[in-house]
Parts: structure tokens; C-alpha cells; sequence
């Protein structure tokens, strides 16, 4: 319904605080959300990463940064390797990886239980589903 | 100052027992007596009563009216009213004896009395029963000073403030000798102490003895005075005596029913009934809501031929039957029965809702 | 020329705590009355002409940096000219037309729930505890016959439809159009897992809702709108609507823009026309009409269908009840004037009809005196609260409750009462669909159906601590009330005696 709290709530989990004000208004550099809410009222989409089961972006990667892992099936950017060249970015069909010093994107806030998007979603528009067939 | 009965609900805790000879033998008030006396403690002496029927076999085609009255002007005024609307056959006061304890404030007067058949035949569908209703209700309403506490046919109600057995001595119930005997002590929380509240209740040959205080009390009285009767005495066994006759006589239904209506199933229960029960029970509990007690009672119906005890749904009062040969007993205590029938064939416990119902197995009585 | 001020100054005032916002905008992009506005630097504006006071920026705001305040104007006021009166002629002198209102009535009346208090046994008769005691709230509504007559111990008496409730509380009547489908369905979705009742209202009934048909209330309202056979027939109770609570004597309107396809489609009705509810129904201008009427429905549903026939509570509800009853009506529903609306004039709605309890009280008595009352079912209605208020009316002589307002407070209403602007922010008086996705039936029937099963849990406390296990030993059982502050007058009405008596 377009409130985008995905992404105020995305961002603070990517935050050193971990406090919405703190987040916005005080860190340097300022975090970034990994979640984009697309559209309008009447019809909106928060998009972020698929964790694809064959990922453009991993297949792309120049240093060996971006990497799926086979167990959990979870694709995440390794920031000691990634050159911040983009070429993931440019690889992505959704256009789910955000532009920084470095390529960012959606980590499941670590698989540490339900992301942070999906538990502050007002309006149960957002699920979590685990091992759904994508594509 | 205390409110008279009547002009404020009192809450009471009872003693209660019964008897009846299946076959219809006829015996005196004594054994009666002393079972209750076993139980004095239940009672406090603010009430005291008994209902005892076959006694009037010589009149039994009258209606028995024993009425209280205040003083002589009263008694004027209530048989003026009685030569009004009656025959009257034979008129006297009822003997009592001095008993220490026990100081009546009223006259005590019997009438034995035939409705004026003109009168009866003057309103659409009337009976000599419904009649007599309309009229002792009328007497209790609206003649200061005087009450009806009995007008069945061939029984009587005996009642005062006392102990129950004192109040036996009083009306020298050794005297009369009835086939069923019902008999109440009362323990009132708060009463000045009137005549006319104590126990049986009753309407023409209908008695109820009571222990118990129902929760449902103003919904059963707004529920029965939908139906021409009027709660005077702001008593339970008042409108638990108006809901038996009502559904007894006026709506035709066999005493078990009445028994289902006023202690019905739970839906859950109704549900999980065979498909015959479960619609007899729908239809009860459906069409009589108004009729269902709620909150603790123990009850003894007495009727012409017969008795019937009941028991609250959730059995919060005591109450004990037991068997002797054609005898039937019932008490509040065991020990009340085992006073006066040391070894019975059976003892059981009134189940929650489970009528026992006794009849006499001879219908010249 | 016009006049270019403007008197009314805002009602509320929009706070922001500069500190606090992150200016993410989702204040924003929820406000449907366009209250808060993103600046093009990103910095957000408020408005606060446009605040109705929904709380919906308040709820949303994940930094908690918003809040609304009554705006800190004084008028002059005196006893007689308060800022309300004031402001209302100022309206009229711009507009020229009716004050419109939603919601019930909010004048200070006497609420007579909150002086009127409930017994508990002491002594001698021990209160009942529902944990461990059956304790049951289940009833039977509708008509019933005088007496049963057994044969061998077979009911031949034939019983009327009867409708079975779980719990003594329905959902009031909202019609599809003045509220969302997504309202109606979540509240259909309660009344299903509760085992009660829900009203279509009079907008027809939505496909959508025909899985819940078995608890639905059905209602024919002097617009007839989206009745026909099929509707009769998927009812469980049809409900001839005369008037109601918030707006007695008069119709209703629900404007051409509220009228979408699906309105259209369910009401029967050209898309963006103004459906117009008159006043009196057309055909019922008498009782004997409305007998005519309870009957037509009956036969055409073949006498399965229980009639319900609501009116509001006015001055002679005892006689016209007792008139309803004779009709041949199996429920009578009475509301009060507290009961909400979508739309009503002001006027009417702050001065016409008379409080619930005590309309209750006269009809319940008023249908005993005439020995009516076991044949047929009362039902109110008018902005009950609580469960207390639902024993309470029960124990006046109700058989059974309706609520709505409490029923739309589940589904996150605020009671702005600006239901009639359409821009409901909580999707419930609203059609747009940006604004009616924002309440998912799905997540929201839960809330709805809690309510009802928290009000029974209470119920059956209150109950049990009276020594009463079953709901039909509270039903008219005044005696379990008592008047605290109440007038003889008032006592005598309600037919209960004063605390300490």
C-alpha cells in the first residue's frame, strides 16, 4: 500500500545502530535499504533480491565476491572481495542490487530469523517463504 | 424498619423432607415431624410448614381454602368475598394447640368451598381450577390482611413462623392422616417473620417445598406473570410454584417434562443426543427459556397422587431418597430418613436435574 | 463576489517532531485526506485543515514523530454559545445546506449503562465458575409458540425457524457502499468462526459474501436495493429496515461517486448513481402494511426464512413493538439513538430518538404486560461498548445484542467520524481500492472474532459470578440490576430498584 516501511525498516537493520532515528539522521556513511518499493497507491511492489536459484549476479561477478550458498541457497556479496565494479548490478533482470561503494543487496537480514522487512510490513503484504520454486 | 415479605426479596437456606405411601396408605403427621426435627439446625425458626394430602376425605369434592387473616375486619371483608364467588359448605377455625414457643398474630379460619357454578360458566374457557387461581390470587392481592396458604382439594397446607416441629405441635398434625406428607424448615437471612412466606407454597392442590436461592428469580417471575399470575411474596417458591402450575395444568405436560423444562440440558449435552431426544430437547428448551431455574435448588413438588424432587442442573443442594417396601423418603440429610425408616431398601443421592417422580397406584384417593 | 475567509479554523493540529521524522513519507503516501504533503526538498508539510484525526500517520510512523493535537484556538464561548454551535452557523452561512455527521449521537445524554450496576452472589448462593462449569451463552432467536403439546411423549407442537447463536452478540447492519467489502468480509469470516450473525445492511449481497449466506442477515430497506428471491432465499433472517438509531424518520443517501461496478452490481443500480433510500417505505404506511410485507417476504421464502423487522427507538417503541409483534415479526430490533451511521444530518442525529435502555425497558415490559414477550426476540442495537453493556441489556429483557461501531473498531476504525468524505483511511467507509487493500479480511476477521470471544469470556464471568449458568436465566432478570443516581421517574422505566434498596 505504499507506505515503503519495508525500506525504512531494511535500512535500519543494515544500520550500525539498529535505531531508526540514529539511522537516518546521524550515521556516516548512511546505510543503505536493500528493498525498493516500486509503483503507486493503487498498485505497489517492494522489490528486492530472489536469491535466484541460478543467479545472473554470481555468474557475472568478476572477484568471486557474490557467491550463493549451496546449503541455504542464500546469495550474498562478500564486501572484503567486492571491487564495487557493478557488473552484478548490471547482470541483475530485477534490478535488485543497489548501487554504493560497494554492490548491496538483500542478505535475509542474515538468515537470522524473520527479515526485518517482512515483520514491520503494516499490511501483510510481505511474506517470507522459504524454499518456494521461484521462476 | 423491616420490610414485610412482599415488599422485598429475602434470601433463605432450608430443611426438607417428604414421604408417601405408594399405595396409598394413610398415615399421621408424627413421622414427619420427627424426621424434620432431625434437622433443626437447617432451620432457624422463622418458618415452618407442611403439606399433607388425603386429609379431608369427607370433603374431598371442596376446595380446602385455610387462610390467614390479620384481625375480624379482614375476615369480614375476605368472606364477603368468599359468599361472593363461592359455595360455601362448611367454615371453622383450624385447630391449633399452645405451644410455648409459637405466638400467632393471625386467625387461622378453613373454608371448604364448591366455586359458584353461574360464575364459572360467566367467563370464556374457565374451569373451577383456573377459577380458583384467579380468585385466591385476587384475595392474596388486594384483601389487606388476609392470605390463602391452601385450596386444593382434600390437602392442606399447615404453616407458621417457628421450628418446623414446633409448628406440627401447634396444628396437632397427629390429628390428621394423609398418604404423602411434605415438610419444610426455613432459615431465612433476614425476615420479620410472616405467616404467609414460610413454606409449602402452594395454588389449589399444588405444593412446593424449597431449598435453595435461584439466580433466575426475575426472569422467571417476569416470565410467569406474562401469564395471569402474580408474584406477591417476592419468593422462589413462590414463582417456582406458578412455573409447575403453569406448565402442569395450563400447558398440559407431563411432570417430567415440566422437570426437563426447568432443569434443561446444556446445548453441548443436547447435541450429543440421539436424534429423538435431542429434538424433544431443542423444542423444551427453545419454546421455554423463561421456565429454566438457575442456581441452587432442591425441590419437592406436591400434587394430588403424587410427588416429584428435583434437583438443581448442577446439584448445589443436598438432597436424599430412599425406599421402604411401598414407601417413598425424601430429606435434605439422611439422617432424616434413617430417624423414622432405620433400614431402607434404598438410599440414593437426587441426581442434578434428574426428577424423582412418585405416584399412588390407585387413583381413589 | 464571495467572502474570502475563511471562520472555520482547523480542529487539529498536525505536531512533528523535527527530531524524530526521517522524512520516509509514509505519512504521506497514507493520508488519503492529503493532510501531510511531500515537499519538493523531501521535507514534509502538514495541513492541518485537511486532519480528521484518523491517527492512521500516527499508527504508520515508524519514529513515533507525529502527533495530533486539538487545535489551540478559544472561541468566545458561553453556556449557550459554544465553539461548536458557533462554528456550525458559520458552516451554513458558506454552504447553505444540512450539516451532515457520521457516527451516533455525542451529545452528553445520560448513558444509563454506566448507572446501572450488576449483582454477584454472596452466601447464600454460590457464584459458579465458568473454567469449571458448563457456562452457556448459546440462544435461540426468532418466534416461538406459546406452549408445546406432547403426544406420547413426541413434540407435535411445530416450532417456527429458529436461528442458534453462540454468543449473544451480532454484527450490526453495514451495507456494501457505506463500508468496504473487505469490512463486510472480514466480519462475515467472524460471525462464521463464532457461530453468529452479520447484516448485509441494505446495499444487497456481494458474491463474495454468498460462502458466509448461512450467517448472514439479509436486510430490505425502503430503497429495495439488490433484493431479490436469491437474496431472500441465501439469508438466514430477513431484515425489514425501517429506521435506525443514528437517523430515525429519514432516509438515506449514498452519493453517485461511492456507486462503483461492484456497488452497482450488488445494489442493482446504474454505476454512479445516487442511491437514494426514501424515508418510509413506500408500501408500509401503516402496521397492517407492514404485516403484508413480513408476509410477502415469508412467502416467498416458503416460511423458512425468519423476519426481522428494525425500527429506532422513539417516543412510543413500546407501542409500536408490541404493533410489530402482532404483524407477525420473529425479531423485533430496536436502536438507539447512539448507533452509528455513514451519513446522517447533524440535526437529526444529536436530536431525535430516545436512549436504547430505556426503549428496551418499556418494549420488554410493554410486550409482557401484553404476554407477547416469549413469542418473539428483542434485539438492540445503538453503540453498545463492552460486555458489561451487553449483560446489562440482556438483563433488562434483551434477547440478544448487534454491534457495529465496536465491530468496526476491530478493524482499526478510530471514529473520526468522517465516514461520509469516502477517504477512510483504515479502508473500512471507503471504496477506493488503493485505501480498501490496506484491511486484508484475512488478518482482520482474527480481530473481530476476538472480540466476540473476549466479550462472551466476560459475559460468562459476570454471569457466573450472579449464580447464573445459562443466558437465559439472565433475560429479563432485572432483579440482577440496580439504579445508581437514576430519578424515580427513571427507576420506574427501567424497572429496576436503586442501589442499597
Amino acid at each position: 500500500m505504499d507506505c515503503k516501511l519495508c525500506e525504512v525498516y531494511c535500512k535500519t537493520a543494515h544500520s550500525k545502530s539498529k535505531d531508526v532515528i540514529k539511522a537516518y539522521k546521524e550515521e556516516f556513511p548512511e546505510p543503505v535499504a536493500r528493498i525498493r518499493v516500486e509503483g503507486g497507491k493503487l498498485l505497489s511492489v517492494a522489490v528486492s533480491c530472489r536469491h535466484c536459484e541460478e543467479p545472473a549476479c554470481v555468474e557475472a561477478c568478476i572477484t568471486g565476491a557474490m557467491t550463493k550458498n549451496p546449503e541455504t541457497g542464500l546469495v550474498i556479496n562478500d564486501p572484503e572481495r567486492c571491487v564495487g565494479c557493478m557488473t552484478c548490478a548490471v547482470a541483475c533482470p530485477y534490478g535488485c542490487i543497489k548501487v554504493g561503494d560497494i554492490a548491496l543487496k538483500c542478505d535475509l537480514c542474515d538468515l537470522s530469523g524473520v527479515p526485518a522487512c517482512v515483520e514491520h510490513c503494516p499490511n501483510n503484504a510481505l511474506i517470507y517463504v522459504e524454499g518456494g520454486s521461484e521462476k | 424498619m423491616l420490610k414485610k415479605e412482599g415488599e422485598v426479596r429475602i434470601p433463605a437456606g432450608c430443611a426438607i423432607a417428604a414421604m408417601i405411601s405408594r399405595k396409598g396408605e394413610k398415615f399421621t403427621g408424627e413421622d414427619i415431624i420427627r424426621s424434620i426435627a432431625v434437622m433443626h439446625d437447617r432451620s432457624n425458626g422463622l418458618g415452618g410448614g407442611f403439606a399433607a394430602y388425603g386429609i379431608y376425605p369427607d370433603y374431598k369434592d371442596f376446595y380446602a381454602f385455610h387462610i390467614f387473616y390479620d384481625d375480624h375486619d379482614c375476615l369480614r371483608n375476605c368472606e364477603a368475598y368468599l359468599a361472593e364467588h363461592f359455595e360455601i359448605e362448611s367454615a371453622g377455625r383450624i385447630p391449633t394447640r399452645k405451644v410455648d414457643t409459637i405466638e400467632s398474630p393471625h386467625l387461622i379460619w378453613r373454608y371448604f368451598v364448591k366455586p359458584k357454578s353461574y360464575k364459572v360458566a360467566m367467563h370464556k374457557g374457565m374451569t373451577d381450577d383456573e377459577y380458583i387461581v384467579r380468585c385466591v390470587t385476587a384475595i392474596n392481592a388486594t384483601i389487606d390482611g388476609a392470605f390463602v396458604f391452601s385450596s386444593g382439594k382434600n390437602m392442606g397446607c399447615f404453616k407458621a413462623n417457628g421450628f418446623p416441629e414446633e409448628v406440627g405441635d401447634f396444628y396437632m398434625l397427629e390429628n390428621y392422616k394423609g398418604y404423602s406428607w411434605t415438610c419444610h424448615g426455613r432459615f431465612p437471612t433476614n425476615t420479620p417473620g410472616w405467616w404467609g412466606g414460610a413454606h409449602p407454597m402452594s395454588i389449589r392442590d399444588l405444593t412446593v417445598i424449597h431449598n435453595g436461592e435461584i439466580s433466575s428469580y426475575d426472569a422467571n417471575r417476569r416470565n410467569v406473570e406474562q401469564f395471569g399470575y402474580k408474584c406477591t411474596l417476592m419468593t422462589d417458591t413462590e414463582v417456582m410454584t406458578y412455573l409447575c402450575d403453569m406448565l402442569m395444568r395450563k400447558h398440559h405436560l407431563p411432570k417430567e417434562t415440566v422437570a426437563h423444562i426447568m432443569t434443561a440440558p446444556t446445548w453441548e449435552q443436547i447435541n450429543n443426543m440421539e436424534p429423538d431426544k435431542k429434538a424433544y430437547y431443542t423444542a423444551l428448551r427453545t419454546v421455554y427459556p423463561g421456565a429454566l431455574v438457575n442456581g441452587p435448588f432442591s425441590i419437592i413438588v406436591g400434587y394430588t397422587g403424587g410427588l416429584m424432587a428435583l434437583n438443581d442442573r448442577l446439584k448445589l443442594r443436598s438432597l436424599m431418597a430412599a425406599e421402604k417396601d411401598d414407601m417413598v423418603y425424601f430429606a435434605s440429610e439422611e439422617s432424616a430418613i434413617r430417624v423414622i425408616c432405620p433400614d431402607p431398601d434404598k438410599v440414593w443421592s437426587v441426581g442434578g436435574g434428574e426428577p424423582v417422580i412418585v405416584n399412588v397406584e390407585r387413583s381413589d384417593i | 463576489m464571495d467572502y474570502n475567509i475563511n471562520l472555520l479554523p482547523p480542529k487539529f493540529l498536525i505536531q512533528r517532531d523535527k527530531d524524530r521524522c526521517i522524512k520516509c513519507g509514509a505519512c504521506a503516501r497514507q493520508c488519503a485526506n492529503e493532510a501531510h504533503v511531500i515537499q519538493l526538498d523531501g521535507s514534509i508539510k502538514a495541513i492541518d485543515e485537511r486532519c480528521v484525526d484518523c491517527m492512521r500517520c500516527v499508527s504508520i510512523c515508524p519514529t513515533r514523530a507525529i502527533r495530533i493535537e486539538e487545535y489551540p484556538v478559544k472561541f468566545r464561548e458561553s453556556a449557550n454559545w459554544t465553539e461548536e454551535a458557533i462554528l456550525e452557523v458559520y458552516k451554513q452561512a458558506e454552504t447553505g445546506g444540512v450539516l451532515l455527521s457520521a457516527m451516533g449521537n455525542p451529545k452528553p445524554f445520560p448513558v444509563y449503562w454506566d448507572k446501572m450496576l450488576l449483582n454477584a452472589s454472596q452466601v447464600t448462593n454460590p457464584s459458579i465458575d465458568p473454567l469449571r462449569e458448563p457456562m452457556v451463552t448459546t440462544l435461540m432467536l426468532c418466534r416461538k409458540p406459546a406452549r408445546l403439546e406432547l403426544v406420547d411423549g413426541k413434540v407435535v407442537t411445530e416450532i417456527p425457524p429458529q436461528v442458534k447463536l453462540n454468543v449473544p452478540i451480532m454484527f450490526s447492519a453495514m451495507s456494501f457502499g457505506s463500508i468496504s467489502l473487505n469490512a463486510q468480509k472480514s466480519l462475515a469470516m467472524a460471525a462464521e468462526e463464532v457461530g453468529t450473525l452479520f447484516n448485509t445492511g441494505e446495499g444487497g449481497m456481494h458474491r463474495e459474501l454468498y460462502p458466509y449466506q448461512d450467517h448472514a442477515v439479509v436486510q430490505v430497506a425502503s430503497g429495495r436495493f439488490g433484493v431479490y428471491k436469491e437474496y431472500l432465499e441465501r439469508a438466514k433472517i430477513i431484515e425489514i429496515k425501517i429506521g435506525q438509531g443514528a437517523k430515525p424518520g429519514i432516509g438515506g443517501h449514498l452519493p453517485g461517486e461511492k456507486v462503483d461496478s461492484e456497488v452497482s452490481q450488488t445494489r442493482m443500480i446504474p454505476e454512479g448513481a445516487d442511491a437514494i433510500s426514501p424515508a418510509p417505505h413506500h408500501d408500509i404506511y401503516s402496521i397492517e402494511d407492514l404485516r403484508q410485507l413480513i408476509y410477502s417476504i415469508k412467502e416467498v421464502t416458503d416460511y423458512k426464512k425468519p423476519v426481522s423487522v428494525k425500527i429506532a427507538a422513539v417516543h412510543n417503541s413500546a407501542a409500536i413493538a408490541s404493533g410489530i409483534a402482532r404483524a407477525g415479526a420473529d425479531i423485533i430490533v430496536v436502536d438507539g439513538f447512539r448507533g452509528g451511521t455513514g451519513a446522517a444530518p447533524t440535526r437529526i442525529r444529536d436530536n431525535v430518538g430516545i436512549p436504547i435502555e430505556l426503549a428496551l425497558a418499556s418494549i420488554d415490559q410493554r410486550l409482557r404486560d401484553e404476554g407477547l414477550r416469549n413469542t418473539v426476540s428483542l434485539v438492540v442495537a445503538g453503540s453498545l461498548r463492552n460486555s458489561a453493556d451487553v449483560v446489562k441489556a440482556i438483563a433488562l429483557g434483551a434477547d440478544a445484542v448487534y454491534i457495529a461501531t465496536a465491530a468496526l473498531l476491530t478493524l482499526g476504525c478510530h471514529l473520526c467520524r468522517t465516514c461520509n468524505t469516502g477517504k477512510c483511511n483504515w479502508g473500512i467507509a471507503t471504496q477506493k481500492p488503493e485505501l480498501t487493500k490496506r484491511l486484508i479480511p484475512e488478518v482482520m476477521y482474527k480481530r473481530a472474532a476476538n472480540l466476540l470471544r473476549a466479550w462472551n469470556h466476560e459475559i460468562q464471568e459476570m454471569m457466573g459470578g450472579m449464580g447464573i449458568n445459562s443466558i437465559e436465566s439472565l433475560r429479563g432478570n432485572r432483579a440482577m440490576l440496580r439504579g445508581v443516581g437514576l430519578t424515580q421517574k427513571e427507576l420506574e422505566i427501567l424497572g429496576i430498584a436503586h442501589a442499597g434498596e
